[in-house]
């Protein structure tokens, strides 16, 4: 089922949680929500849901404009991060209840109850109550509740957030797996830019009720279109650096105190001569060395990071700062002299005003 | 310092025991005074005595109001009906009152709350008065003011009237409480019991009343208790003495002519404390829930 929001705004007295905002989900599509708390995300999912009214536009499921349709008569299911398992009745009461109060006959509710929790893996469960299951297997019988009753729309609310890390990625990956076995259109909240950047296929940032951007995890991390996306997709963030962008005979140089370096001519083209403009570089697009070379600059080690497969590399460069992930080979000391050399054609620029993308917009 | 207060020390717990028990055992030594006359002609103290002075005198014709009153049985189903009524009414109101306070935002919200707060803090022998002229004009209405079944109808010098005043006067108290375990219900699992497929009334009565089982079970204990121990407003609005409760005939014992047998007036404060002591009794960890401040089924 497609599902579409028109402009969709909602106050709450004076304060706008969501602005303006038009996209379009795909049937079958898992489209994650991404922004910092208080963005507008989990806001939006309930207007979905149908537990808040938009104040303007239109949410429509297919053609249909569902703003006056109440929540139960949307066929959703919903995955919330606190599970919101009923406590007074066992996993398999939780798990029909949804059928049940759609008058689905027993039978086929009893068969489709079991595959279920089967293929959830808590077919042993079915006669526990919620409090005597861990934190994992209560959020299998929620999804497990939300899939039975075979929803036209999945929705999760951060139902990551309560496990423990290494839970926490096998849940990502199952989730995403009978999603596209379903082929259930879903709609995933999250704050954590690594959960959205896996499992979906469409990724919408959102800033203080605002649409940041709508594209693919590929484009949200290649081609950012403004200055908050960069910063916040990516781990470890990417570097922002002030520069200056000049061209001199179709060769581009971006320079600031203490680093200067020669960019793509399609990227530096539109940040040429515009005065100081803020550049982006993510960490692995930096290498660092110990010998000079063309269109590097002197720096020092401030601090070495070992991450395991990469060490974190601070360095120093006059006022500003770089951090580059290096090859734990290259075993830098701190307060060494090294080089750095910026690449080419992975450099982003913003306008320092707009905050957009001087590449992309 | 941690020689003489360290954790688990005696003196420690010993201190607090001490002083407890002293503050205890004015009310305990009322008991066993209350225990001892009731089976005696009467007492020096706690001594038992019999006409001469001499210890003893034990005697059962303290309890012989309850073969040769039999109006006590009546007063005694009443009682039952009046706290039983109670509530119903109150858990019933409370219930309904506390979610829409709880849940929904509409006008007068605020300000609802903050009245009945005021209310609660009223004390209600100010409205006895008042509250006398409703039940007189209850009492003209056909049918509902005096002409029902068991309770008589809700008028004044009725069961029913009694009962609806008491309701009133607790209300507040119980609203609030209501409000508060409520609160406490996250917002997530009424969203998926609406999300499943629950109108409002079902999300009420099958998803969140069940969870905080425990506050409604404290409240109605509360309630009960209040209601089996309520003098003031069954004195004052039952005038005849024989369709009243236990309470209001205490206090015809102690009324004005012969000298009043205290042994008697014992008798029949046992045998109303009886019951709600057993009630008490098995009931009690579900009252804790009211001062623990909250439901444990939430999570």
């Amino acid at each position: 089922m497609k599902v579409t929001f028109d402009d969709l705004t909602k106050r709450f007295g004076d304060v706008v949680a969501v602005n303006n905002i038009s996209m379009e989900v795909q049937d079958g599509e898992f489209v994650a929500f991404l922004g910092p708390s208080g963005c507008g995300k989990t806001t939006t999912l309930l207007m979905t849901a149908g537990i808040y009214r938009p104040s303007n536009g239109n949410i429509r499921f297919g053609d249909r404009i569902m703003n006056q349709v109440q929540p139960k008569d949307r066929n959703i299911g919903m995955v919330f991060q606190s599970y919101a398992l009923y406590p007074h009745m066992t996993v398999y009461e939780n798990i029909v209840f949804p059928m049940k109060l759609k008058k689905t006959p027993k039978q086929v509710m009893d068969e489709r109850a079991r595959q279920v929790a089967d293929k959830m893996g808590i077919g042993h469960l079915l006669d526990r109550r919620p409090g005597q299951l861990s934190g994992g297997q209560q959020q299998r019988v929620a999804l497990g509740r939300a899939l039975a009753k075979q929803p036209d729309l999945l929705l999760f609310d951060e139902p990551l957030s309560n496990l423990d890390a290494r839970l926490r990625l096998t849940m990502r990956a199952e989730i995403k797996r009978l999603q596209m076995e379903l082929g259930i259109t879903s709609i995933y909240v999250t704050h954590d830019q690594v959960e959205a950047m896996t499992m979906a296929d469409r990724i919408a940032v959102m800033k203080d009720g605002y649409l940041q951007a709508y594209c693919t995890p590929d484009e949200l991390y290649e081609q950012p279109q403004t200055l908050f996306i960069a910063g916040f997709v990516g781990n470890p963030p990417m570097n922002f650096v002030d520069v200056e962008v000049t061209s001199e005979a179709g060769i581009y140089r971006v320079a600031s105190q203490g680093l200067t370096g020669e960019v793509q001519p399609l990227r530096g083209q539109k940040a040429a001569g515009r005065g100081r403009v803020v550049m982006g570089i993510r960490p692995e697009d930096v290498t660092l060395s110990r010998e000079e070379q063309v269109g590097t600059s002197p720096g020092l080690v401030y601090l070495v990071e070992p991450l395991g497969r990469d060490d974190l590399v601070a360095v120093q460069l006059g006022d500003i700062q770089l951090h580059v992930l290096t090859d734990p080979a290259l075993n830098l000391a701190m307060d060494e002299k090294v080089w750095v050399k910026i690449s080419p054609e992975r450099v982003q620029f913003f306008d320092p005003q707009t905050e957009l993308s001087l590449i992309w917009r | 310092m941690e020689d003489t207060f360290g954790v688990g020390s005696r003196s420690r717990t010993f201190l607090p025991l001490t002083l407890l028990s002293l503050l205890t055992l004015p009310i305990l030594v009322g008991y066993v005074w209350i225990v001892i006359s009731t089976f005696s002609t009467r007492t020096y103290g706690l001594m038992p005595v019999d006409a001469n002075g001499n210890f003893g005198g034990w005697t059962l014709s303290n309890w012989a109001f309850l073969w040769e009153d039999p109006i006590i049985w009546r007063l005694t189903a009443n009682t039952l009906l009046l706290a039983t009524g109670l509530t119903i009414g109150v858990v019933l109101v409370s219930s309904m009152a506390g979610y829409a306070l709880s849940r929904i935002n509409f006008p007068g919200r605020k300000s609802f709350l903050a009245t009945t707060l005021i209310l609660h803090a009223f004390p209600s022998v100010t409205l006895l008065i008042a509250i006398y002229f409703v039940l007189r004009w209850i009492g003209g209405i056909p049918v509902l003011g005096r002409g029902l079944p068991i309770i008589g109808g809700f008028g004044y010098n009725t069961l029913g009237g009694v009962i609806l005043v008491s309701v009133a006067l607790e209300l507040p108290l119980g609203i609030w409480l209501m409000k508060g375990f409520f609160d406490q219900v996250s917002w997530d699992m009424e969203r998926a019991a609406l999300i499943d497929g629950c109108s409002r009334w079902r999300v009420w009565w099958q998803i969140v009343m069940p969870m905080i089982r425990p506050g409604v079970a404290a409240l109605a204990i509360f309630s009960f208790i209040s209601g089996w121990n309520a003098f003031l407003i069954p004195y004052t609005f039952m005038a005849s003495q024989d369709q009243s409760t236990i309470a209001p005939y205490l206090r015809g014992l102690v009324g004005a002519t012969v000298p009043i047998n205290y042994s008697e007036v014992a008798a029949v404060g046992m045998f109303q404390l009886i019951p709600i002591l057993i009630f008490f009794i098995f009931t009690q960890q579900y009252l804790l829930s009211i001062f623990g401040g909250g439901a444990k089924g939430g999570q």
